[in-house]
C-alpha cells in the first residue's frame, strides 16, 4: 500500500524537478520575500506597538495618551 | 500636547497609497484570469479536446506569473499598519484583524494547496480532480479578496463594534453586521466583477496581438469567445452593483458622494453630471468661485440614483458643512444633520470624556467615570471630528475624487460597448479588422485604469477618514520620523519599479512564445 506521505512528497518534488518558467517565478518569489522580510520588515519596518511595550495594558495606555494629546 | 508633523501624515499616505495601487496591478488580473481559465478547463474536461487543454495551459502559465511576481505584495501593507499606522491598528483591535487572519489561512490553505495541484497536476491526478482544484484556486483567490474587501467596508462604513475606552479598541459585537454590510456586499461584488473586467480585457487583448501577427488563431479566437461574453456578463454586474455601490455611498458618506459630483449646493431633484470640466480656481468650499467651467447635466438623474426618488434632496458640501437639513442617518434612522463645528464640538467632548475616564479609572472614582463613559457614548459617532483642526480638511480633493469617477463610468461603458462590439464581430467574422484588434490591445491599460480609478474614489473620496466619521488620518498615523517614511517610500518605489519591469518582461515573453505544442 502506498503511503499518502511520500506520495505527496513525491508529487510536489517531481513538480519541483520538472519546472522551467517555475524556476524563475520561485527565484523572484524568493527574493522579493528575502527582501520584504529580512530586509524591509527587520530594518525599516518595526512593529512600533510591540517594539516600545509588552504588555496590551501598556500599549492601549499608549494608544489613549496619543488619541488624547494628538494635535 | 503633542504637535503632529503633516508632512508625515502626507508621506505616509504616499507610501501607503503607493503600495496599494501597486498591489491592485495583480490583484484584478488575478481574479478575473482565474475564472476564465476556469471556465476554459470546464470546456476541456466536457468536451476532452485537447486544443483546450492547451489553450488552459497557456493561459495558466501567463495567470502563474501574474501570481508569482505579485503575491505577498499585499504584505507590506501589513508592514505599514503596524509602524506607519500604529494608533489605527490598535484602534481597530480585531475587526481589521478577524478579516486578515481569516484572508491569511484561506490563501494559504485553499491558493497554495490547489495552486500547485493545477500547475503539478496534469497527467498525475484524474481531470476532475484537477478541474476541482483550478476551481478551488478560483475561488481561494476571490474568498481572499472577500476578507479584505470586508475590512475595507467597515472603515467605510464602522458598524457591529463597540469602543472599550479601557483598551482604546473598537471590539467586534456583532460578526455579521461586519461581514454582510450593505457596504462590504455591494463593494466585494463590484470589486470582483470589475477584475473579470480586467482578466477579459487581457485575454481579448493578447488574443488580439496573435490575430496582428497571424499566429495561434485558434487559441485567440476561443479565447476571445470565452472573454467576450465573461467580460460583458461582468460589465453587467459591474454596472448593477455600481449603482448599490453609489446608493450606499449617499447613505453612508454623503461628502463622498458630494465629491464625486462636485456638487457644492444641494438640491431637492439634483442632476447628474455626465461631462464637466471644474473650475481650477474654486480652492475651498467656502469660495464664491464657480464650480464649472461647462457641464452637461441629466435633470433629476443624481436624486433618482442616490435615494431612489427624483425630487430627493441631494446636499452638497456647504449643505453638509453647515448641517440643519432633515435626512437620514447611515443605519436610515431621521436625523437634523449636525455642522461640521457641532460635530467637531461633539468630537473634543468625546475625547476629553476618554481622558476623564482615564483619569477617573487610574484614581479609582468609579461613578466620575461611569458619567465620563456615558459622554463618550453619546459622542462617540463624532470621535473623529474631535482631531480636525481645519473645517477644510473634511472635503476631500474634490477635482481628483470628480475626474476619476467620471474615467471609470465613462471607461466602464466603453468596455460594455466594445465586449458586445466583440461577441458581434466574431459572429459576422469581423475579428481580424486591424483597427479592432490595435484597440483591444489598447483594452489592457484601459482595463488596469479604470480598475485604480475605482480606489481612488473610494479611497480619495473618504479623506480625510481611516474610519469614516471615527478616526481621522492625522490620528491613525504613528508618531515616527518623516525621514524614515521617505527612504522607504523611495526603497518601495525602486522595488516595485523592478519588480514590475520583472513582470512584463516575463508576461512579454511568453506570450510572444506562445502555448507551444
Amino acid at each position: 500500500m502506498k503511503n499518502p506521505i511520500v506520495e505527496i512528497y513525491r508529487f510536489y518534488a517531481e513538480g519541483f524537478r520538472s519546472m522551467k518558467l517555475g524556476k524563475t517565478l520561485w527565484l523572484i518569489i524568493a527574493i522579493k520575500l528575502s527582501i520584504m522580510f529580512f530586509v524591509l520588515k527587520l530594518f525599516f519596518f518595526p512593529n512600533i506597538l510591540n517594539s516600545k511595550f509588552d504588555t496590551p495594558e501598556e500599549k492601549a495606555e499608549y494608544v489613549g495618551n496619543e488619541l488624547i494629546k494628538r494635535k | 500636547m503633542e504637535t503632529m508633523d503633516y508632512s508625515l501624515i502626507d508621506w505616509s499616505r504616499a507610501q501607503f497609497a503607493l503600495t496599494a495601487i501597486y498591489h491592485w496591478l495583480f490583484v484584478p488580473l488575478t481574479l478575473g484570469l482565474s475564472v476564465i481559465m476556469s471556465i476554459m478547463e470546464s470546456i476541456y474536461y466536457k468536451t476532452g479536446d485537447p486544443e483546450w487543454k492547451r489553450i488552459t495551459k497557456f493561459w495558466m502559465t501567463l495567470f502563474g506569473v501574474n501570481f508569482a511576481i505579485g503575491v505577498a505584495t499585499g504584505i507590506i501593507l501589513e508592514f505599514e499598519f503596524g509602524t506607519n499606522w500604529s494608533n489605527y491598528s490598535w484602534f481597530v483591535g480585531d475587526i481589521f484583524g478577524a478579516p486578515l487572519a481569516i484572508e491569511g489561512v484561506m490563501a494559504f490553505f485553499m491558493e497554495s494547496t490547489f495552486i500547485a495541484v493545477m500547475f503539478f497536476g496534469w497527467n498525475k491526478v484524474s481531470k476532475g480532480f484537477h478541474l476541482a482544484s483550478t476551481w478551488l484556486t478560483t475561488l481561494g483567490a476571490t474568498l481572499s479578496a472577500l476578507w479584505i474587501l470586508v475590512a475595507n467596508a467597515w472603515m467605510q462604513f464602522p458598524d457591529g463594534m463597540k469602543f472599550n475606552p479601557d483598551t482604546v479598541r473598537n471590539e467586534m459585537a456583532d460578526f455579521w453586521a461586519v461581514a454582510l454590510s450593505p457596504v462590504a456586499v455591494s463593494k466585494f461584488i463590484h470589486t470582483v466583477t470589475s477584475s473579470w473586467m480586467v482578466g477579459a480585457a487581457f485575454v481579448i487583448g493578447v488574443s488580439a496581438w496573435y490575430l496582428l501577427k497571424k499566429r495561434e488563431q485558434q487559441l485567440a479566437y476561443k479565447s476571445i469567445r470565452i472573454a467576450a461574453v465573461f467580460g460583458l456578463v461582468a460589465t453587467i454586474i459591474v454596472s448593477v452593483t455600481g449603482d448599490s455601490s453609489a446608493y450606499e455611498v449617499a447613505q453612508k458618506q454623503p461628502m463622498k458622494l458630494a465629491a464625486m459630483e462636485g456638487l457644492y449646493n444641494g438640491s431637492t431633484g439634483a442632476g447628474l453630471v455626465g461631462i464637466g470640466i471644474l473650475n481650477p480656481a474654486k480652492e475651498s468650499y467656502a469660495d464664491k468661485e464657480e464650480t464649472f467651467l461647462a457641464k452637461f447635466e441629466i435633470p433629476k438623474m443624481l436624486s433618482m440614483l442616490a435615494y431612489r426618488d427624483p425630487i430627493a434632496f441631494v446636499p452638497g458640501i456647504n449643505d453638509i458643512m453647515k448641517g440643519g437639513y432633515d435626512a437620514k442617518d447611515a443605519w436610515g434612522k431621521p436625523v437634523r444633520v449636525l455642522s461640521a463645528d457641532e460635530r467637531i464640538m461633539s468630537g473634543k467632548i468625546a475625547i476629553q470624556a476618554l481622558a476623564s475616564y482615564k483619569t477617573a479609572k487610574a484614581a479609582g472614582q468609579d461613578s466620575f467615570a461611569l458619567k465620563s463613559k456615558e459622554v463618550l457614548e453619546a459622542h462617540y459617532s463624532n470621535f473623529g471630528y474631535g482631531f480636525i483642526q481645519d473645517k477644510n480638511d473634511l472635503v476631500p480633493n474634490v477635482p481628483l475624487v470628480f475626474y476619476s469617477f467620471r474615467i471609470m463610468v465613462v471607461f466602464g461603458l466603453f468596455f460594455l460597448a466594445f465586449f458586445i462590439y466583440i461577441l458581434v464581430a466574431g459572429k459576422r467574422g469581423w475579428l481580424e479588422q486591424k483597427w479592432l484588434l490595435k484597440l483591444s490591445i489598447a483594452t489592457i491599460p484601459i482595463a488596469y485604469i479604470t480598475s485604480q480609478c475605482g480606489w481612488i474614489v473610494a479611497e480619495v473620496g473618504r479623506q480625510p477618514w481611516v474610519i469614516q466619521d471615527i478616526m481621522p488620518t492625522f490620528a491613525a498615523v504613528s508618531h515616527i520620523d518623516t525621514s524614515s517614511v521617505q527612504i522607504t517610500f523611495f526603497l518601495f518605489a525602486i522595488l516595485f519599479t523592478i519588480l514590475l519591469i520583472a513582470e512584463i518582461g516575463i508576461m512579454m515573453k511568453q506570450i510572444k512564445k506562445g502555448p507551444g505544442h
